[in-house]
């Protein structure tokens, strides 16, 4: 059996190099501000309001902000694996932006281990199987 | 304390509610039981009324986009103009501002407002479709990001941070269950055990299914006049609304809120010195010319246990890290010092999302008017009420008598 090929599960949320995974966020070119998602066509601090926007790979490593584990299948259109898995979903703090992003963690990991001020960095992870497809998502990994 | 009134206090003058239940009926006869309620505990008519605030509801069509106009016809139409207000959870108050600015305004002496909701069954989901640029749609697409995510992601850190317990957060369950069990309106009326609580399965940890509150059919109604209108029927000491706010955040709010899948930066400019929830209370506080020390109790929005304990330290009743001190010293227990959500608070109504702002401040009059029943707070003068509608939407009211 071969592995079906993967597709991202939202275009242009992350990718990968030679280092590991990123988020794609944008920084305003006038004031600095970051945005995830990306924002595309003004800039939200308002004493700024650029126009000026670049794409650029958000800090790979933060901390944990909190966590939490779901026990219950949320509603559509939320992909639910069948049956059913808990899954944890993980806020960090990115150092550098000062903003905090959500993402689940990656599936091998121990969510009860997981402590605020944990550092923890972005992975790519299978999210769900479709009939020809398997749809990856950005993940947060605990850095040993 | 005693308050004199001031140029910018308004009446209450009736309150009404239909109670909290899964009817399976529309919202709009919820509202119309609501208002007529209200109307009736005005002891007015609908002629005397000049303007209809509603509150809207996303998840009943069209009519529940022009609430007011939908109460208006549904009552009767007599011809007075309406708005119709979406504020998330917060749509109540701002229905209610909206009302009480027609009056400071000048344009009309007595207003109606009125909230009521069809709630579906479970947790809320996103509105249908496939939007791809809906934050709101994605964070149940991408992330499975429900609405007890948050609150689980809230009571965690609140544990890890300030020590809170399991415990505690059961006991916030028992104190409103208890509460609300003396509540006519309320849905739930079981005063819930340790061992109850403990045996109810894990839905976002920590926060089990009855640390979360339900989603329910039901409505509120007030009635709100100018100071010279009440005077002019007579009413004697009416309740007075005293602040309102429905401040929105201030960049950058780098606090995880429903539905965030990335908060604001500070990269380039640093939070302001008050967290959002903070400066949701300060507004009011400031409108009222009052201060934490003259709240003698409150209604918050439990829409989880620990979400109750957060709000204590917002609207400033203890300092940061505090508030489970408060709790089990019975501070915030109908009898002790700060009474908080002696209606029961969502715990025991489940959240029929744009009644809800009004129904805390139809808790707050029969509180101010001593006529709670079994539930009265003694020495109640100055009730403050606060909730927060998802995508940015303050909303606290404090009244007094
Ligand atoms: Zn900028």
């Amino acid at each position: 059996m071969t592995a079906k090929p993967e597709v991202v599960e939202v275009e242009g949320w992350f990718g990968s190099d030679s280092d590991g995974a990123y988020l794609v966020g944008s920084r305003c070119t006038a004031c600095g501000s970051y945005f995830f998602p990306k924002q595309t066509f003004a800039c939200r601090n308002p004493r700024c309001g650029s126009t000026e926007l670049d794409e650029v790979p958000l800090s790979r490593r933060g901390r944990v902000w909190s966590s939490t584990t779901n026990h219950f299948a949320p509603p559509p259109p939320y992909p639910a694996r069948e049956p059913f898995e808990p899954y944890t979903v993980v806020a960090v703090e990115l150092p550098a932006e000062r903003m905090v992003v959500l993402g689940h963690l990656v599936r091998d990991a121990d969510p009860a281990a997981l402590r605020i001020g944990d550092e923890v960095e972005v992975v790519i992870e299978p999210f769900y199987e479709s009939g020809d497809a398997t749809h990856t998502v950005w993940k947060w990994r605990p850095v040993p | 304390m005693s308050r004199s009134e001031r140029e910018r206090d308004v009446a209450v003058i009736g309150v009404g509610m239909h109670p909290y239940g899964k009817w399976g009926r529309s919202f709009v006869e919820y509202g119309v039981v609501a208002a007529r309620a209200a109307l009736a505990d005005a002891g007015i008519t609908l002629d005397d009324v000049q303007f209809i605030a509603g509150g809207d509801t996303m998840r009943n069509g069209y009519q529940g986009y022009v609430a007011g106009a939908t109460f208006a016809q549904a009552l009767g139409w007599t011809g007075v103009p309406v708005s119709s207000a979406y504020g998330a959870c917060a749509s109540g108050a701002m229905a209610i501002q909206a009302a009480r600015a027609q009056i400071l305004a000048g344009f009309c002496d007595v207003a109606l407002v009125v909230g009521a909701d069809t709630a579906p069954q479970g947790f809320f989901g996103p509105a249908p479709g496939e939007r791809w640029n809906d934050p709101d749609w994605l964070r149940f697409r991408v992330l499975g990001a429900t609405n007890p995510t948050y609150f689980g992601l809230y009571a965690r850190r609140r544990m890890e941070l300030h020590g809170a317990t399991l415990d505690d957060f059961a006991a916030v369950k028992v104190k409103n269950s208890r509460h609300g069990a003396q509540n006519p309106n309320a849905r739930y009326r079981k005063e819930f055990t340790l061992e109850e609580i403990s045996a109810s399965p894990v839905v976002a940890d920590p926060l089990r299914l009855v640390d979360i509150c339900a989603t329910s059919d039901g409505a509120a109604a007030v009635v709100l006049s100018s100071r010279d209108y009440a005077r002019s029927r007579d009413v004697d000491a009416p309740v007075r609304v005293i602040g309102v706010s429905t401040v929105t955040p201030t960049y950058p709010n780098t606090y995880v809120d429903m539905p965030d899948i990335g908060t604001d930066s500070a990269a380039a400019v640093d939070p302001p010195a008050l967290s959002y929830r903070d400066s949701i209370a300060a507004a009011a506080y400031e409108e009222a010319g009052a201060g934490p020390d003259d709240v003698s109790f409150a209604e918050v929005y439990d829409l989880s246990t620990a979400l109750e304990l957060d709000w204590y330290e917002n609207i400033g009743l203890c300092g940061p890290g505090e508030a489970e001190k408060l709790l089990r010293e019975g501070d915030t227990t109908l009898g002790g010092r700060v009474p908080v959500n002696p209606s029961g608070g969502l715990a025991c109504f489940g959240e029929a999302i744009p009644a809800q702002a009004i129904a805390q401040l139809c808790e707050v009059t029969w509180q101010l008017r001593g006529t709670a029943g079994a539930r009265q707070v003694e020495n109640a003068r100055v009730g403050l009420a606060i909730n927060q509608g998802l995508f940015g939407h303050g909303s606290c009211i404090i009244a007094t008598r």
